[in-house]
């Protein structure tokens, strides 16, 4: 009744590897799993010898497998990397606390070093504070903005060289789909990329991120969890249910029951398109508040937080016409106050006790005189 | 007992001979469609009586199936939102199932006739966020 396994043609399969419909024993498919991902960081370039890593870790099965693959073939491959670990704490009740438990964990049995950070600390606000404010629709928006330019501020507190995201192929083909479906064309040229930023075009000082399972299913990173008995936390957002790509999701799952090669195939077609040379793309920059990674003069999240400091959380979503202008009108309020900066005078909004981000371009200023 | 009820709970207190014990576990965030419990030790009657045969002189007893336990846990075990778990006859897509620690796809998928202690794992990858 099992069959075999195509591999070693010795042992029973245990399981169906979706790529190529064959059938694997366990063992078999530890090896073709990790010389997968080691192939993928070869060919691909991800790290230098010397680099420090920091993995982006949330106690979930993505997450969880990337360190212990990117654990055991730094020490199998002898990489040369420095490896931590770096959690995002968004303040949802019940939602963080047992996968924070569980990074806590794994810092433990694959003895990293870890860092948590919260919204709280970097942003002056949790999540369960702005969906409050907020409600259900829209918050995805601030957690997401939040969340990634947190693992910047992260990276660079930590003073890594690079980031590496648990980013399966079944999220990248969502990902894909969803630029697709609203037209994003800036967003699909860019998540298609196994490695985004450092660029040496530009002079934008960034940390690089890169995501090392990008070629490895859904499916088999669940399997690899299991039959390697890793410790690993799985919950829903409270209040993700609303998200718009879960609609993705759903399709991106009757695809691959279809045709499980689909995945792959969405991700080459991304690969593969050309955006045309005249077409005019966003050019990259840094936020003139926080100075953090920006395609505007004033990044996604700086606006967010000041819409949630002023009243106007609606502020930076959508495109209506009288927030446009109050952003305008924001804007050169903080061109004033910048002034007032050079004159190094206090004014209320850089007090101490302030979360305002006026004091980080301050200190920027004073400590590379123009 | 030589009848068993069809809708056999986890507490029948039926003699061991007469029924099917199975575990089914729930991963992945799918627990939480089924009061948050992981682990479900059910017993089940050995086979299933097709009442709706015509012929009313013979007496077919059929084999447990997957397909057949999954209308089972949806009217017995599924506490909630029975959408994010059955999609027509099967499984949600995103949704793997283990039997015994071996894909289900090996074993046949929904015809895979259960045997006695057989170990049912269903793995839900929809959770995110």
């Amino acid at each position: 009744m099992p069959s075999v396994c195509v591999c070693c043609k010795e042992r029973s399969a245990t399981l169906v590897r979706p790529k190529s419909g064959e059938a694997y024993c366990k063992l078999c498919f530890f090896d073709a799993f990790e010389n997968e991902i080691h192939e993928t960081i070869i060919n691909e370039n991800l790290f230098k010898p010397g680099e420090t890593v920091a993995i982006a870790a949330s106690g979930g099965k993505d997450s969880t497998v990337l360190a212990h693959v990117m654990k055991l073939l730094n020490e199998r491959h002898s990489y040369g990397l420095k490896l931590v670990l770096l959690s995002i704490d968004e303040g949802i009740t019940g939602y963080r606390d047992d996968s924070l438990e569980t990074v806590k964990r794994n810092q433990i049995q694959y003895d990293l070093p870890l860092i948590i950070l919260t919204y709280k600390d970097l942003y002056g606000w949790s999540m369960d504070e702005i969906v409050k404010v907020v409600g259900l629709k829209n918050n995805c928006t601030f957690c997401g903005v939040f969340r990634r330019q947190a693992l910047d501020r992260g990276a660079m507190k930590l003073n890594v060289n690079k980031i590496a995201t648990g980013h399966n192929a079944d999220d990248i083909a969502e990902t894909i789909l969803m630029n697709i479906l609203r037209g994003d064309i800036a967003r699909l040229k860019r998540c298609t990329a196994i490695i985004t930023g450092g660029d040496n075009e530009t002079e934008i000082e960034f940390v690089p991120r890169c995501k090392p399972l990008k070629y490895a299913y859904e499916k088999e990173i669940v399997l690899y969890a299991f039959y390697k008995k890793l410790d690993y936390f799985s919950t829903e957002c409270l209040y993700s249910p609303n998200a718009y790509r879960g609609n993705v999701r759903t399709y991106i799952k009757d695809l691959e029951r279809l045709r499980p090669s689909a995945i792959i195939d969405i991700i080459h077609s991304g690969e593969q398109l050309i955006i045309k040379s005249n077409c005019k793309m966003p050019t990259q920059r840094n936020c003139e508040r926080c100075n953090y990674y920006s395609s505007m003069a004033v990044c996604k999240a700086c606006v967010l937080i000041e819409g949630l400091n002023r009243g106007l959380p609606k502020l930076g979503i959508g495109k209506t016409e009288r927030l446009r202008k109050q952003l305008k009108n924001k804007e050169d309020t903080e061109k004033m106050s910048i002034s007032s900066l050079d004159d190094t005078s206090t004014s209320v909004c850089c007090s101490e006790n302030s979360l305002c981000h006026c004091k980080e371009r301050f200190k920027d200023l004073t400590t590379n005189p123009t | 007992m030589t009848t068993s009820s069809l809708k056999a709970d986890e507490n029948c207190s039926d003699g061991d001979d007469n029924n099917l014990h199975l575990i089914i576990e729930f991963t992945g965030g799918a627990e939480l469609l089924f009061d948050k419990k992981k682990i479900h030790h059910v017993k089940l009657p050995l086979f299933i009586s097709d009442n709706n045969k015509t012929d009313n002189n013979t007496n077919n007893k059929k084999q447990w199936t997957i397909r057949t336990l999954l209308v089972w846990i949806r009217n017995n075990l599924l506490k909630e939102r029975p959408e994010l778990f059955i999609q027509g006859d099967s499984v949600r897509p995103g949704i793997l199932v283990l039997i015994n620690d071996v894909d289900w796809e090996l074993l046949g998928d929904l015809n895979y006739e259960l045997k006695q202690n057989d170990n049912v794992l269903f793995v839900s990858t929809l959770h995110g966020g």
